[in-house]
């Protein structure tokens, strides 16, 4: 199993992120992503990164796990560092190395994107991290409802997700079982030329395409059994409820853009 | 080959909040050409100690003996499908990894991969489907338009196709009717017999466990709960209750007969015509007296 990718890996824990509604967590990342672009000035950036590194210490995620989560994009953020100190030409020229000339201005470009990039990945893998794919589901299927007006199938692309989600675990076991099977005949996934590891896929793509097909199928069946239909008047098991802590972090969430807007203005 | 356990610990996904200790400082010894049958309840470890005999889990402590290869965390064969094509293992309903053309093709997909020649292969699929009671009408079909039993047999046929000298089962007939679960445990004793294969089933049925066995390893959570002779473990009926396991219906008998009776029947793995005769013995015995 895949332990560099972070993505759909939920961390069980109790704090007031995770317990926070998820439309909530969504609403406030959704417009966090915009407002990163927003800021201008040293005043913004600490404004949101004191913002985000708050959300991460308060959801009590063993900062590994973070740190795990990034790995596969630290490379992206040195990389645009690096970019921008070579290509931007702004600012007064801070060093001179033989063709190369370094300007102020691009170390600070480089820093504003990088700091970008950061909190952006950090957020939303605190997302993804406090919430279980399911809540995230629901949210979506709430926070969509309105188009339903406009005959867009909400229920049954929510439907669609969550069962998608609910199999990922079941076909990572069966790809662990199918790939152990195959390794004991003789198969060796992990070392070799690529042809002959590429050509070690098929034994185990082919049952597992088989079995999945089959799940599908028994899976139609058991909901046609016992009467599925989605949609209007169906109840739900998990209710969303926005709480009082809702409440208290959308309003905090208003006052770092508020700030934000200041700091901009005034900086 | 000799099999050996060494204060075995494994624990998946260590370092996280998920860790879980499967199999907890385990110890133990399968000599060479004996049947072995491990029992435990579910989730006591048995699916994860199989794993260790072929090298597909490297213990996390201790050290895995197999003949003369030896599996630690720091030491692992040079040549782990050497090891693999030594040991063939007979996975939960191991149809699920059926997935060439032909039969044939695919009972050949294992010694292939170890290198044996086309030759070889073609008379080792001609001993074998008879062995595992298939027709050779069949070995040209493609294996999803079996039946599930028959899907089984070609995939056991695949595992014995590489000619292993140890044969590891994990529950090789759940799911099975009646009479292919006796025709598939029948086959593989046979086979243990006349190849002197070492043999470890995992399994859940004490029946078969007696039957076949001679040497029974109990498992719980992870560790040695019990270990000797059939007749010696299966006759501690009240230490298997405290784990969830049943006695054989033979014992069951056995001790209801004592209990009606008042006379006993000393349990040895009798056959159920060996029992008969006993019965039929202590009631001549009584009649006599």
């Amino acid at each position: 199993m895949n332990n560099s990718l972070i993505i759909g890996q939920y961390v069980p824990g109790d704090s007031i992120v995770h317990k926070l509604d998820p439309r909530t967590k969504i609403t406030i990342i959704f417009f966090f992503v915009f407002i990163v672009f927003f800021a201008n000035n040293v005043a913004g950036y600490g404004l949101l990164t004191v913002f985000a590194l708050t959300c991460m210490f308060t959801s009590k995620v063993p900062i590994r796990f973070i740190i795990k989560g990034l790995t596969p994009v630290w490379f992206l953020i040195v990389f645009t560092f690096i970019l921008h100190l070579f290509v931007t030409k702004e600012g007064t020229v801070i060093l001179d190395f033989w063709v190369f000339e370094f300007y102020s201005g691009g170390v600070i470009q480089g820093f504003a994107i990088s700091i970008r990039f950061f909190l952006l990945i950090l957020v939303t893998s605190l997302l993804t991290l406090t919430t279980t794919p399911i809540e995230i589901t629901d949210a979506i299927e709430d926070m969509l409802h309105p188009l339903k007006r406009f005959k867009f199938p909400v229920h049954e692309l929510a439907l669609m997700m969550s069962i998608s989600l609910r199999f990922i675990p079941t076909l990572m076991q069966e790809t662990d079982k199918i790939s152990k099977a195959q390794a004991s005949r003789g198969v060796d996934f992990r070392t070799g030329p690529i042809k002959e590891r590429i050509k070690a896929i098929v034994p185990l793509l082919v049952p597992l395409f088989v079995s999945a097909f089959k799940r599908a199928e028994e899976l139609a069946m058991a909901m046609e059994a016992r009467g599925y239909q989605g949609g209007e008047g169906r109840s739900k098991l998990r209710e969303l409820k926005i709480e009082k802590r809702d409440v208290f972090v959308l309003i905090l969430f208003i006052l770092v853009v508020a700030g934000l807007v200041l700091a901009r203005i005034y900086g | 080959m000799d099999i050996t356990f060494e204060n075995v610990t494994y624990i998946y996904q260590q370092n996280t909040p998920f860790a879980h200790k499967a199999i907890n400082d385990l110890s133990f010894q399968i000599k060479s050409g004996s049947f072995v049958a491990i029992i435990g309840h579910t989730g006591s470890g048995k699916s994860t100690l199989i794993q260790h005999l072929n090298g597909l889990a490297i213990p996390t402590e201790g050290k895995v003996s197999i003949g003369g290869y030896h599996l630690t965390k720091e030491e692992k064969p040079k040549d782990m499908k050497e090891l693999r094509s030594k040991v063939g293992v007979v996975f939960q309903y191991p149809e699920h990894q059926l997935f060439e053309e032909t039969v044939a093709k695919d009972i050949a997909f294992g010694p292939q991969n170890f290198g044996v020649s086309e030759a070889e292969i073609k008379t080792r699929i001609k001993e074998i489907t008879p062995a595992v009671g298939l027709d050779e009408t069949l070995l040209e079909r493609s294996p999803f338009d079996l039946s599930g039993g028959q899907m089984r047999r070609v995939a056991i046929a695949g595992v014995l196709a590489v000619k292993p000298d140890v044969l590891v089962l994990d529950e090789p007939t759940a799911g099975l009717d009646p009479r292919g679960q006796k025709e598939i445990m029948d086959m593989f004793y046979k086979l243990h017999q006349e190849q002197e294969l070492t043999t470890i089933l995992v399994t859940h049925s004490m029946e078969d466990a007696l039957k076949y066995a001679d040497h029974v390893l109990i498992l719980n959570k992870g560790t040695k709960y019990m270990e000797g002779s059939p007749e010696e473990v299966f006759s501690q009926k009240e230490a298997l209750q405290r784990v969830q396991l049943d006695v054989p219906e033979m014992v069951q008998f056995l001790n209801e007969f004592q209990e009606k009776f008042g006379t006993a029947i000393t349990f040895k793995k009798q056959s159920i015509k060996e029992l008969a005769e006993a019965i039929q013995q202590q009631i001549k015995g009584a009649e006599s007296t």
